[in-house]
């Protein structure tokens, strides 16, 4: 064989090895650069792309960071690629996640305390809402700063509720009995086909809400023991299970509820195509925004005395280990949950809604004294009854909140009870035998991993 | 032509005299392995090397600490293996798998071989209806699967529509675990014009000359079609087999996106959707559970096996079924 033709087989090898390796180490690039070109930079993962209320605090946050720069690329937390990060040594210096991942992760080690970021930047626990902290926390240590908080109220459809001559007074939880009787008289199905909801139980999602009724959890405080087959939970499956079953099974309130443009301008509310069901704050904001005019009204969602309860969910700002400059990061998250954020972009928010002619329906935070100041200096009645009436209840809802408290397994453990619905919706098990597996395998995780 | 000769009769004789370097002095042999260099990389960093490392990885403790450096991956022996046999979801996950491709298979295979003996009929047209029943299998697996809860939603959905139309009550096929499955194998059906493109290459290939003799000696079409073109096309037939059983037992996309995914978030996915592959996945990122990656990779492990057993009992089966040209038996 002559050499040319060696050295051009060799050639092509050798071209595309180079590609390869030139495309595996392209996207380490940009970051180096960003470093090189000078200062500090505060590397964030998890964050954005987000609205001008996330945006706005973003701005803030970077002003206080003393001249560095944030490295953002936007994308929500993905586990799968938080985890590549930590294998590859490419830690980000603060992450932004759900802060039901928090206790999974503080278990393993992967999250820093955040008893010096407290201390060195003199932030004040006590203005975060104590259901919130409660979900970051985990033996004892405090792992991330809790964020937004979406507390969950209950949404009624006053068209529905009035065509069906239900009451406000009935559409109470309190009552499990009444409740489904306005549930039955709000449904509609025809054809053997749902074309209504009466009260939407929103269960697996807000399982935890409706056995709290009871004053009981899934999980107990040090969040070490599952408690998924208590009475209490075998009594809130069989109860929210029948306002299902009374719409002709899950089959039939799944495929209805499938079709709905929920974040749009014929969303249920305007189709009337739900009499009442429970859900997260931000849902006012929806309405407002797409159809201003829907008549509704918020309710709280209330435990068997009577006394409103609500089910916090939310994000939160955490370090993990293997940060390269957590000082950079705790500066980071107290600006972006600080009192002075949350009124600047309040502000800012109310402006643009004044421009829109939409309705401002308020910002809800994990910060107690951010919200109070939002409230009492920013947010001003739009003039829209059902919107500011929401607002007024959603302002005092954090104040009955809680959360599920942080597990080393709270990943599992909320699979496992959301598993444990969905075989019963299927009619595959009862609650009790659906409930006893899922407290098996919950605690078998949380055995594992603690 | 005459190259192929003069290359034919060198080769045995250089073989015989200077071993395996000797090949290496033949022009064609460098090309050849400068063309198959990229592959060949590919195979050994992105898929052997993960293979080696994921079998060791499937004997160790490896999770989030292991992943980070926090700790030291160290030696279980068999534990997650054992932890396959404890764990009832791996179970339901591979059953669920199974029962998927069990009905996925023959079906894609007869719609193929339906659609290709239409497509070879109908003359002129054949290149339009070709392009067209090839474009599904264009369509990104995401978007098959948003596709999925619409066309098969149980209320509104066009498949219930249509059987509305015949009066035939269609049934829940996204809530419903007994038609859960069902959706998606008609989904992947839909999917079928890769495996028609082979049907129709291997039918085109089956000379005129049989079917004219079979049809003189009375031959009926059924008995043609069994007695002439299933041989013929056999070997296409067994090579989709083998590739639709690794991509069924492999399902992860559609069944992830329409009832795991993000929006999803597992809230109501039932566990009739539950493929092996989506535990797997959620095992070994979604559960930060201490050593998932070992586990995952201990079940990656087991389902390796299990296609290497289908795929050879399959070729060891096909020795009776497959009918190669040129083969003497």
């Amino acid at each position: 064989m002559s050499i040319r033709w060696k050295r051009g087989a060799l050639l092509l090898a050798v071209a595309t090895l180079g590609t390869v390796l030139a495309a595996s180490f392209a996207s380490a690039q940009p970051t180096e650069r960003a470093s090189m070109a000078g200062g500090k930079t505060l590397n964030i993962y998890g964050f954005g792309p987000g609205d001008d209320v996330a945006n706005g605090r973003a701005e803030i946050a970077a002003k206080a960071l003393g001249g560095a720069s944030v490295d953002n690329p936007r994308g929500s937390f993905n586990d799968q690629a938080f985890l590549t990060r930590l294998a590859s040594g490419d830690v980000p210096d603060v992450v932004y996640m759900s802060r039901d991942r928090i206790g999974t992760y503080a278990a393993r080690g992967a999250l820093l305390p955040l008893a010096s970021c407290l201390r060195s930047e003199s932030i004040d626990r006590k203005q975060y809402r104590a259901a919130a902290i409660a979900e970051v926390t985990y033996k004892g240590q405090l792992y991330a700063l809790p964020e937004f908080t979406n507390q969950i109220t209950i949404i009624v459809n006053n068209d529905v509720a009035k065509a069906a001559g239900v009451s406000l007074a009935d559409i109470s939880t309190t009552k499990w009995a009444r409740l489904r009787q306005a549930n039955k008289k709000m449904l509609k199905i025809e054809n053997g086909k749902v074309t209504r909801i009466g009260f939407d139980p929103k269960i697996p999602e807000f399982f935890p809400l409706w056995v709290k009724w009871f004053g009981a959890d899934l999980v107990s405080k040090d969040g070490l023991k599952a408690q998924l087959n208590t009475k209490q939970a075998v009594a809130a499956l069989e109860f929210t299970y029948s306002l299902i079953r009374d719409h002709g099974g899950w089959d039939r309130f799944k495929a209805f509820r499938d079709t709905f443009d929920f974040f749009g301008t014929r969303n249920p509310v305007v189709a009337n195509q739900m009499g009442a069901w429970p859900f997260e704050s931000f849902y006012y904001n929806v309405l407002a925004d797409n159809s201003p005019n829907a008549d509704i009204t918020a309710k709280y969602f209330t435990n068997r005395k009577g006394g409103p309860i609500t089910l916090f969910a939310g994000s939160g700002w955490a370090i993990p280990r293997g940060s390269k400059d957590p000082d950079l990061a705790c500066k980071w998250m107290k600006a972006m949950t600080a009192v002075n954020t949350w009124v600047s972009v309040a502000k800012d928010r109310l402006n643009l809604r004044r421009r829109q002619g939409r309705a401002f329906t308020g910002i809800y935070t994990a910060n107690t004294n951010a919200d109070r100041k939002v409230f009492e200096d920013v947010y001003q009645a739009s003039g829209k009854k059902q919107f500011d009436d929401a607002v007024k209840l959603l302002v005092q809802a954090p104040r009955y909140g809680f959360s599920l408290p942080s597990s080393p397994a709270s990943q599992q453990l909320r699979q496992a009870y959301i598993d444990a619905i969905n075989r019963v919706l299927a009619g595959q098990q009862t609650p009790r035998v659906a409930l006893d597996q899922a407290q098996r395998e919950a605690q078998d995780a949380i055995d594992k991993a603690k | 032509m005459a190259s192929i000769a003069s290359t034919a009769a060198r080769g045995p004789r250089k073989r015989a005299s200077g071993g395996l370097l000797s090949r290496f002095r033949e022009r064609e042999t460098w090309w050849a392995y400068g063309f198959i260099s990229p592959w060949a990389f590919g195979f050994l960093a992105l898929t052997l090397g993960p293979m080696v490392a994921s079998l060791y990885f499937s004997f160790t403790d490896y999770g989030i600490e292991q992943i980070a450096g926090f700790k030291a991956t160290e030696y279980v022996g068999a534990a997650n293996y054992r932890q396959l046999m404890d764990d009832p979801k791996v179970a339901t996950a591979l059953l669920n798998t199974l029962t998927y491709t069990i009905m996925m298979v023959p079906a894609t295979m007869a719609v193929a071989l339906g659609l290709a003996m239409v497509l070879l009929r109908i003359g002129r047209a054949s290149g339009f209806f070709r392009t067209v029943f090839y474009l599904p299998q264009m369509t990104p697996p995401v978007a098959v699967a948003i596709l999925l809860l619409l066309m098969f939603n149980g209320s509104t959905g066009i498949v219930n529509e249509g059987l509305g139309l015949l009066h035939i009550p269609g049934p829940f096929w996204t809530s419903d675990p007994t038609w859960i499955k069902p959706g998606l194998v008609i989904m992947s059906v839909w999917s079928v014009g890769g495996t028609m493109v082979i049907y129709l290459a291997a039918l085109r290939a089956v000379p005129r000359q049989l079917y004219e003799a079979a049809a003189m000696d009375g031959a009926k079409p059924w008995r043609r079609f069994r007695n002439v073109t299933l041989p013929m096309i056999s070997p296409a037939l067994f090579f989709t087999f083998i590739i639709l059983t690794i991509a069924g037992i492999t399902n992860f996309t559609e069944a992830f996106t329409a009832y795991f995914g993000p929006g999803q978030a597992g809230a109501e996915a039932p566990e009739a959707a539950l493929m092996y592959t989506i535990y797997l996945f959620r095992q070994a990122f979604e559960f930060g559970a201490p050593g998932g990656m070992g586990f995952a990779s201990a079940m990656a492990w087991l389902l390796f096996v299990i296609i290497m057993i289908v795929t050879l009992v399959n070729v060891v089966v096909s020795r009776r079924f497959v009918f190669y040209q040129g083969e003497t038996k």
